[in-house]
């Protein structure tokens, strides 16, 4: 349903840097479309949550003031190469997605 | 129509306050935390710190943030926040001036950095504020960000 995420963890150290890029609208519900005048209902990433190997390690309540097709950084410590990093994500609609990738060095 | 969702959101909020008040609501970091409707909905800075429990914060030189001083579109002002208080648990970050200030929360627990970068949406000049929690104790900074084109309504 929802389009493709993008997801790249690089070990720099011990510490894994995890960049993701997600595709979605991020409507505030305050928008006016421009042809009709008509306020475009809100439609945003509300949870997201990231695993190293299972174990949460980042956990996320965004509203609707995160910029559309929103990015997230953030940094784990103690991954190695190889382990397995996931990310999904939750909106005010119920619709989900999620993605993982291998933690390169 | 308007009026009945007026009602519905002051009901919600409200019912939220009761909830929190008993205790009833968990704290973000729980897995599948649920979302924190007080927070989202309060209108302006006060309301949106105390709805994350921060009715006291000392000032904290360790809690870096990296925004543009000026920002040229709203719609997409990158935010890095890095915190170097011992056991940082959360890091939120709310914008003065916009509608619901409130933005974002992470919960970060041991073993995942206090560092989270992202990108915001501003409707104007506005200071940001971030918050840091370690422990039961809070943390603050801001910085302002100068916005030339707003992020909300007008264009896309």
């Amino acid at each position: 349903m929802a389009d493709p995420m993008k997801i790249r963890a690089v070990l720099e150290g011990d510490v894994c840097n995890v960049k993701v890029l997600m595709n979605h609208p991020m409507e505030t519900g305050q928008r006016r479309e421009a042809s009709t005048g008509q306020l475009v209902p809100a439609h945003f990433i509300q949870n997201v949550s990231a695993t190293l190997n299972g174990r949460l390690v980042m956990e996320a309540q965004w509203t609707q003031a995160i910029s559309k097709n929103p990015f997230l950084g953030f940094k784990v410590k103690g991954a190695r190469g190889g382990d397995r990093i996931s990310v999904s994500w939750v909106d005010n609609r119920g619709n989900k997605n999620s993605t993982d990738a291998l933690v390169g060095t | 129509m308007k009026q009945a969702r007026r009602k519905f959101l002051a009901t919600s909020v409200g019912g939220g306050a009761a909830l929190a008040a008993l205790g009833l609501l968990r704290p973000i970091g729980a897995y599948a935390a649920p979302f924190n409707v007080d927070a989202a909905g309060a209108n302006n800075l006060k309301d949106a710190f105390k709805s994350l429990g921060a009715n006291q914060m000392s000032e904290s030189r360790d809690i870096f943030i990296k925004a543009p001083n000026i920002a040229e579109k709203g719609t997409v002002v990158p935010v890095e926040v890095s915190s170097k208080v011992a056991g940082t648990s959360n890091i939120a970050i709310l914008i003065e001036k916009n509608t619901n200030p409130f933005t974002a929360n992470f919960a970060i627990p041991s073993g995942t950095e206090g560092y989270v970068s992202t990108r915001v949406k501003m409707s104007g000049s506005s200071p940001l504020h971030v918050v840091v929690k370690a422990g039961d104790k809070f943390y603050h900074a801001q910085q302002e960000v100068k916005v030339t084109i707003g992020g909300c309504g007008g264009g896309s």
